[in-house]
């Protein structure tokens, strides 16, 4: 398989302050690719995440979207290549003026210039997808639960069909039969429609289940980044306690048992 | 990359689909979709070359649900991941569509509103009546144990709403003082009646001004400040986190807000008095010629009553604007947007009853003689 790089980072250096998070920070992104980034609390991984979609100016070092640096473009053209990006945040980002069908259908009038209309239908059925009940989309996000707020974000970032899809903590919040349901899904549109996802997660079982690829974030850099089973076994002390502990080795055997 | 558009092409048995069916292409496949009526024979999938969620929903739309699975399960061509995920959307598809709302006559809808509004003014003021009681109750169970007085937080209550708010009332005041005088000027001025403008800014401001301007200030500048502060506190769950600590968040939160303000705007009042009085004693200065001496005479011989009748309001202001400010904090619900609209109506709100209670209190006043 030939590895097309879409999301290049070389060299971030991200300080707050005195603060030092990630120094000299390298990673690369395939295309069709799900990466799971996973890191102790505090290590950056949502911090990583943002200076790739251009959320943070990194202090030092590049990253390049589709061998662009998106922060060094023009704005028009910043904004077309956003438009290649869904991005979920940890807590939704839902807009709370608008009802979940309204935020979903957004990105679709704005950008993809729908028509009201059909841009609602459009949105109910990427609400469906996202396994939300039909009543749903006429509510604001106020009223909804927290995995219901995950599954309509999920929603409004596949709202343009995005080449790549970035996720932070995607199945945290939900209980296990949704979060196995969003990983099928998630494995169902990357091989439909060739999406590229760079996915931060705690859950095991995700890990095994959906990720090609998982990248170590550690001592503020990129520790290893490979297949599962590869990282498993790396010799280092936290990631010997991540994948080996009693929590990892149910996952793993979980995921071999299918 | 080629944008090879959508196409429908039309064989002896079957009907072949090619080109892109993607979402950049919608308006395109709207307009083809549109003309072609759904094929009899066989359909083939296998050329389009590009699919995405939307085209893919446009195709189901056209060829209908149960078509496309029989389509699906026929076809050979199509490669295994979009057939997967024309399943999860046709699974995704087949749910119950949402139930469509019944219109409504015009004429019903508006007395519907008008019945709910009605219904929620009611509610509001029983639940404004509910807590100015919880707020007096919690008060004097208070006031009578001090070792449940909270001096740091009052004391800082006093620091933001009182000093900070210094400056701001003092300038205001200063120039509605020279505006009052000004005017004073110009009508009192055509009888020849120039020196009763000293009275007519001493009166105004001693009986009205003072105590009105400072509490509309302390209704904009701190009553939406209690809205937000309660009202993000409500929406993050931490008054129910204290809650679930065992403590009481009108004790902790309220009480020191409403006691502060209690204290800050008799003495605000007081800074508003002294800044108008200035205000009009420069203009009287400047532009009528009345030296400061025979300024401050005239002031002399005002009787106190007149500044004790502005100051008696007060504390009543001051309570009205603490309690609707954190009350409306707690009618929070949930989200960002809520603690926007309770702050505003916080401000509103306790504007429109500082206003309506001094005109009573004015009207009360005048028959009294006071």
């Amino acid at each position: 398989m030939s590895k097309e790089t879409v999301i290049e980072v070389s060299g971030l250096c991200n300080r707050f302050g005195r603060n030092s998070v990630h120094e000299n920070l390298d990673l690369e992104l395939y295309r069709g690719e799900i990466l799971g980034v996973v890191g102790g609390s505090g290590t950056g991984k949502s911090v990583l995440l943002r200076s790739i979609v251009g959320l943070i100016r990194p202090k030092e070092g590049e990253v390049r979207l589709f061998g662009r640096n998106l922060l060094a473009l023009p704005v028009a053209e910043r904004s077309k290549l956003e438009q290649r990006l869904g991005v979920l945040f940890q807590g939704g980002a839902l807009f709370s003026s608008l009802t979940v069908r309204e935020n979903v259908a957004l990105p679709l009038i704005e950008h993809a210039k729908l028509a009201r209309r059909d841009a609602e239908e459009l949105a109910e059925v990427k609400l469906a997808l996202a396994g939300l009940a039909p009543h749903a989309g006429d509510l604001y996000p106020a009223s909804l639960s927290g995995g219901m707020v995950k599954r309509a974000a999920l929603a409004r970032a596949l709202a343009l069909d995005p080449d790549v899809l970035f996720l932070d903590e995607p199945t945290a919040g939900l209980d296990p039969i949704g979060a196995a349901d969003f990983d099928q899904l998630l494995l169902t549109l990357r091989n439909a429609l060739g999406l590229t996802v760079f996915m931060v997660t705690h859950d095991l079982d995700s890990l095994w289940t959906a990720c090609d690829r998982i990248a170590v974030l550690s001592q503020k850099r990129v520790l290893v980044a490979d297949t599962p089973e590869n990282v498993a076994d790396y010799d280092d002390n936290w990631i010997q306690n991540y994948f080996n502990g009693p929590r990892g080795r149910a996952a793993y055997r979980a995921v071999q048992g299918n | 990359m080629e944008a090879a558009e959508p196409n429908i092409r039309r064989e002896k048995t079957r009907t072949v689909l090619s080109g892109q069916w993607t979402l950049a292409h919608h308006r395109l496949l709207k307009q083809l979709l549109v003309r072609e009526t759904p094929p009899e024979g066989g359909v083939v999938l296998g050329e389009i070359s590009a699919l995405d969620t939307a085209g893919a929903t446009q195709l189901a739309n056209w060829l209908g649900i149960e078509r496309l699975e029989r389509v699906l399960v026929e076809e050979e061509g199509l490669q295994p991941e979009r057939k997967a995920l024309l399943q999860t959307l046709l699974k995704a598809l087949k749910r119950e569509a949402p139930p469509k709302v019944e219109s409504v006559s015009p004429v019903i809808e508006f007395l519907t509103l008008l019945g709910q509004q009605t219904e929620q003014l009611a509610r509001h003021f029983w639940q404004l009546s509910g807590f100015v009681g919880l707020v007096l109750q919690s008060m004097f169970a208070i006031l009578l144990r001090p070792s449940r007085w909270r001096v740091t937080a009052l004391v800082n209550q006093i620091h933001q709403t009182g000093l900070n708010a210094v400056p701001i009332v003092a300038l205001l005041t200063f120039l509605v003082g020279a505006v009052v005088a000004f005017l004073g000027a110009t009508v009192l001025g055509e009888f020849g009646a120039e020196i009763y403008t000293v009275n007519l800014v001493a009166y105004s401001f001693l009986r009205e001004f003072g105590v009105l301007l400072a509490a509309i200030l302390l209704a904009g500048r701190t009553a939406s400040a209690f809205t937000a502060q309660i009202g993000s506190m409500k929406a993050n769950e931490e008054l129910d986190a204290l809650r679930t600590l065992g403590l009481n968040p009108v004790e902790l939160l309220v009480i020191p807000r409403v006691l502060a303000l209690l204290i800050t705007l008799p003495l605000l009042t007081f800074v508003a008095v002294m800044s108008g009085l200035t205000g009009g004693a420069l203009v009287a200065l400047v532009s009528l010629d009345i030296p400061l001496g025979q300024y401050l005479g005239i002031l002399a011989d005002v009787p106190l009553k007149h500044y004790l009748v502005g100051l008696v309001k007060a504390p009543i202001f001051a309570f009205v604007v603490a309690v609707i400010g954190c009350m409306e904090g707690f009618r929070v619900s949930g989200s960002a947007e809520s603690v926007g609209r309770h702050t505003t109506s916080s401000v509103v709100q306790s504007i429109f009853m500082v206003i309506l209670l001094d005109a009573i209190a004015a009207l009360f006043f005048m028959e009294m003689g006071w």
